[in-house]
């Protein structure tokens, strides 16, 4: 409760400030035309992230790792040669926003990549604008409508899990134990997919469903909405949203004692969430997330990534989106210096084969819509324990990589 | 008091004020910028971005400048407008030119909406009532899931070619982008000129200065609220159309009251009841905004510390101040 | 629909009841600063928030939320207080729009003043101790920190009704409301009366922010939704009327929490289309004068 007030990270907000300050002026100065020479070298890949706004310390974590994955390519010599960078825009969390700023990275800045985003209307509306004219995105967030065929093109491709395979996971491990399940569901597209993930797994278990609860938007007081939850008397309440609605609904969760009496599972914690909302809301909560540090024990790649980030960032230990920024920005990289050239096609088909174990085991991008099929991991919340203050979670089941847990292609719509 | 109401000397061969040639040929004068305009910008879609904030503040100020009534909810024009043209393209495979039309016709008929139900409460009331009913719209846009993409935007608007009388545009190309944008934008400088220059539009001012001998004259105020609101729409309505076709996208935070702030930010930045005001407010705005978040996460300390000083020093806005120091 | 009974109806109800409260209170203020200086606060959502972290500051000086109750009012319209003399009086006199706008602007500024000053993640606000936990109403179990924040409120409303009618100065403000010129030709030093109302009505937002926070938590941006529905509650109840704030400041808490139970997602469209309605219909809401603001 008496938490001090800390400027977290900020040697690498400095470090981010630059960066961005220095493309800013190298772009908006008249006298560019000496540096376009340089420029023309440089391998770009455009980053547009929520540097403002709710997600703006997520969205620094997905900076600072991306950054991380340029230096090690750079530090290995490149491509041939040729440096890569990093050019980072903020999106404000606006899909608008994000289109203008893919505009200028792609009609300005001329980024031969796209990485980026952190919320799943904003990667599809950075989808549109990139697939038009031809430039590759590798998606750092969640969605699920990404993969569809009306979204996705040969230019698309998707490093994060998906609503979908997270709810799924989640799933297979917490019905295996209950079967009366009730859900609170947040009344949006992301709400809509986790639910439809943890039913269809709920299908194979047989679960009993008491019933899906909808909720609006940014809902501040679900007051109104946990003694109709609790008169259900569920063994398991399933919590489908995100952010702070999240964070809201766990604390009052609490405060309403549904805790004594069922077990509430959530698709998605992330580590920001867990830290904002402290160990009392999410104390017991069970739920998926694509990376924990913690795992560095049981794979060589982790601890690499691990060693590094915190070499790079001042014994700071990596988050779970921020994983996701090494790995968008690095699995670019890979397919660039496999290819052997920055040319679209070559990379596209370097990435489709790419086979690669980066930073939590092994993974690969499935061929029909570019989702990269991965590990999930079921995370319960702990406040006990605790190796360091990074250590808020213990990893108490895998859901190995495995095709079968995505929704099939046919059903994305995709044509063989 | 604006540009229309400066009088000509009547001696001889009347000496032209600079004022009184910008007033003359303000939509000749307002076109050539925007001819330019590109060129100086940092990117183009930022130009671009100019040119349809620049055209929604224009509706805006029609209402709020030139008759006096502060909106809360232009975003349900500008929304509406954006949406029908993208829902035109990806669900109804209509062509551009079509698609822009509907929007301009959404704009105009969700002003009629809106408007008539509006029209009868005065001051801060219809502030109120405007920004309530756009809620409404903004609710129910993103629950039509199935046509607005709901929470996730629309999209798929993609516009690559645009064929005119027969050439063949790459609406892809940055530049070729923008000149087919501002030609609407500059046709809409000329129609709403010729409606300020109008009867009609010298109605409009004297219902804002003083309604009850406006009513004496024999005009009925309400109607020629309503009127206004609803040609409103159509400029709101045209700037959503191409803000569709710009970014490919519709998002649905456009239907938000934040976007309903912001044009009122704009248009008081720029100068309200005047003509250039508007654009050249967007520019202010979005430029200073593009800025500064370069230069810190904090862009929203500065935009609203200049509204504020705006506010306080400079209600008359960037334009409304430089022409009253500037005035013969 | 299953699991439908008059005990959950019941919880329900007393559900929007809590709800209702921080309504009310956060309403009063924005009702209180129209009815007397004709201001429409688009800070006001700005202020609640900073009460909260207010409180969230005093707590981490070591503080105990019972002093946060009688400091964050006081803090917070001292704040207020100096932001009517030097930024809102200025604008008097200049038309109703000007005060307005200038509370839309500074609404950004104090908002992205706090992100600097505490970051923009936000903190979590746990319930005091001693108001933990749920007590058997009758109905079933509910929070007690609610029925505290249902206490706290008609505590609140009480001593602003007794200021109001009792005192001397309470005359004044009421005098004020019904015609600020002839209480100025009595003598009465306008200016200074509303300074003191604009105090007290972002002293109840910030105390409105503090007892929200254990509710929600407290984040930079917590001002902004409620400001929205709160223009609701204000002009259904009526602008410039205390009882008319707190009707309908109940009204919509209950109205919320119905629609929840039966059809959540309307729950939003509900409160604006409602407060549509009444615009169109009796735009002076339940209590507010025909024809204040034009």
């Amino acid at each position: 409760m008496n938490e001090k007030i800390t400027k977290s990270g900020s040697i690498s907000r400095r470090r981010l400030l630059t960066t961005v300050s220095t493309c800013a002026a190298l772009a908006v100065s008249p006298f560019r035309i000496n540096l376009l020479q340089a420029q023309e070298a440089t391998i770009k890949i455009g980053f547009p992230v929520p540097l403002t706004g709710p997600y703006g310390t997520e969205a620094q974590d997905q900076v600072r790792a991306g950054q991380l994955a340029i230096a090690q390519f750079n530090d290995a010599g490149g491509l041939g040669g040729r440096k890569a960078e990093l050019v980072v825009r903020d999106d404000k969390l606006n899909p608008g926003e994000a289109a203008t700023r893919t505009l200028e990275l792609v009609e300005k800045e001329k980024v031969n990549f796209v990485v980026g985003s952190l919320s799943a209307a904003v990667q599809l509306a950075i989808n549109n604008v990139t697939k038009e004219r031809g430039i590759i995105f590798n998606s750092i967030s969640q969605s699920d409508a990404i993969n569809e065929a009306a979204d996705f093109s040969k230019f698309t491709f998707h490093e994060a899990l998906n609503p979908h395979l997270t709810s799924g996971a989640v799933g297979r491990y917490a019905f295996s134990k209950f079967k009366k399940v009730a859900f609170l569901t947040a009344d949006y597209a992301y709400g809509h997919e986790m639910v439809r993930g943890f039913l269809e797994v709920g299908k194979a278990f047989n679960i009993e469903n008491l019933g899906d609860i909808r909720h609006p938007l940014g809902t501040s007081d679900f007051s109104t909405l946990l003694p109709r939850i609790q008169a259900l008397k569920p063994d398991i309440l399933c919590i489908s949203n995100f952010g702070r609605d999240q964070q809201i609904v766990l604390k009052q969760a609490t405060d309403f004692g549904v805790k004594k009496t069922t077990q509430i599972i959530a698709p998605l914690l992330s580590h920001a969430s867990r830290v904002a909302a402290g160990p009392q809301a999410f104390e017991g909560v069970i739920g998926g997330c694509s990376f924990y540090w913690g795992i560095e024990d049981k794979f060589a790649s982790t601890k690499a990534f691990n060693d590094a980030f915190r070499k790079m960032y001042d014994g700071k230990l990596p988050t779970d989106y921020g994983a996701l920024g090494y790995g968008g920005v690095r699995t670019v990289l890979t397919a660039v210096k496999n290819a052997g050239s920055v040319d679209t096609d070559k990379v596209i088909a370097a990435m489709e084969a790419l086979k690669y174990d980066f930073y939590k085991g092994p993974q690969y991008y499935r061929k029909c819509d570019h989702q990269s099929v991965q590990s999930v991991l079921v995370i319960q919340s702990k406040s006990k324990d605790m190796k360091n203050e990074s250590d808020v979670f213990d990893v108490i089941s895998t859901d190995e990589p495995n095709e079968a847990n995505l929704r099939t292609c046919a059903e994305l719509g995709h044509k063989s | 008091m604006n540009e229309l109401s400066q009088p000509y000397p009547r001696t001889g061969v009347a000496p032209v004020s600079w004022f009184q040639f910008a007033t003359r040929h303000r939509a000749s004068i307002a076109s050539l910028v925007v001819l330019v305009f590109p060129l100086v910008m940092p990117f183009t879609a930022l130009a671009v971005n100019i040119l349809i904030y620049g055209l929604y503040a224009l509706g805006f100020n029609l209402v709020y400048g030139y008759l006096g009534l502060l909106s809360f909810g232009h975003a349900a024009l500008f929304g509406t407008g954006a949406y029908l043209c993208g829902i035109a393209i990806v669900h109804f495979a209509l062509p551009w030119y079509a698609a822009i039309a509907l929007g301009i016709l959404g704009g105009l008929l969700m002003a009629a909406l809106i408007g008539v139900l509006a029209i009868r409460t005065r001051g801060i009331y219809f502030a109120m009532v405007t920004m309530a009913l756009s809620q409404c719209v903004y609710y129910l846009f993103y629950q039509a899931v199935d046509w607005t993409g709901g929470e996730n935007g629309l999209r798929g608007i993609n516009v690559r070619v645009i064929d005119v009388f027969g050439i063949k545009l790459n609406f892809l190309n940055p530049l070729t982008r923008y000149y087919v944008i501002a030609a609407f934008v500059i046709a809409a400088f000329f129609v709403l000129s010729r409606i300020l220059a109008s009867p009609f539009g010298a109605v409009i001012e004297a219902v804002r200065e003083n309604e009850t001998r406006a009513k004496a004259s024999g005009y009925d105020a309400t109607v020629t609220r309503l009127i206004t609101f609803v040609l409103s729409g159509g400029f709101c309505g045209l700037a959503g159309a191409l803000q569709a076709l710009h970014l490919s996208i519709v998002p649905i935070e456009i239907l938000h009251y934040d976007t309903s702030g912001v044009v009122v930010m704009i248009a008081l930045l720029g100068g309200m009841g005047t003509f250039f005001g508007p654009m050249i407010g967007a520019a202010a705005f979005l430029l200073l905004e593009n800025l500064v978040s370069v230069w810190t996460v904090h862009w929203q300390l500065i935009v609203g510390a200049v509204f504020m000083i705006c506010v306080l020093f400079f209600p008359a806005g960037i334009w409304g101040t430089l022409i009253s120091r500037g005035k013969p | 629909m299953a699991g439908l009974s008059l005990d959950l109806i019941a919880l329900q109800l007393f559900a929007g009841l809590a709800l209702g409260a921080i309504y009310v209170l956060f309403a009063i203020g924005l009702s209180l600063i129209f009815g007397m200086l004709t201001v429409v606060n688009f800070a006001h959502g700005a202020f609640y928030m900073v009460g909260a972290y207010v409180g969230v500051y005093i707590l981490m000086l070591g503080g105990s939320f019972w002093i946060c109750l009688i400091a964050v009012p006081l803090l917070v319209g001292l704040f207020g207080v100096a932001v009517e003399r030097v930024l809102i009086r200025p604008l008097y006199g200049r038309g109703i729009d000007y005060p307005l706008l200038l509370t839309f602007g500074l609404s950004y500024v104090i908002v992205e003043f706090v992100r600097i000053a505490f970051g923009k993640t936000g903190f979590p606000f746990d319930t005091p101790e001693i108001l933990q936990g749920a007590v058997n109403i009758g109905v079933g179990y509910f929070p007690l920190y609610r029925l505290f924040v249902i206490g706290a409120t008609a505590t609140v409303l009480l001593a602003l009704w007794l200021f109001l009618e009792k005192t001397s100065f309470g005359l004044i403000i009421r005098a004020g409301a019904r015609d600020p010129q002839i209480v100025r030709v009595l003598g009465v030093d306008v200016a200074k009366v509303w300074l003191i109302v604009f105090g007290i009505g972002t002293a109840i937002a910030g105390f409105a922010g503090l007892l929200a926070a254990p509710l929600q938590g407290v984040i930079p941006e917590m001002g902004g939704t409620i400001l929205a529905e709160a223009f609701v509650v204000t002009v259904v109840g009526g602008m410039g009327s205390i009882g008319g704030a707190v009707l309908a400041g109940l009204l919509v808490g209950v109205v919320v929490s119905m629609t929840s139970l039966f059809a959540p997602e309307m729950a939003k469209v509900s409160i604006f289309a409602l407060m549509a309605v009444v615009l169109i219909i009796r735009p002076q809401g339940f209590f507010g004068r025909a024809g204040l603001m034009s």
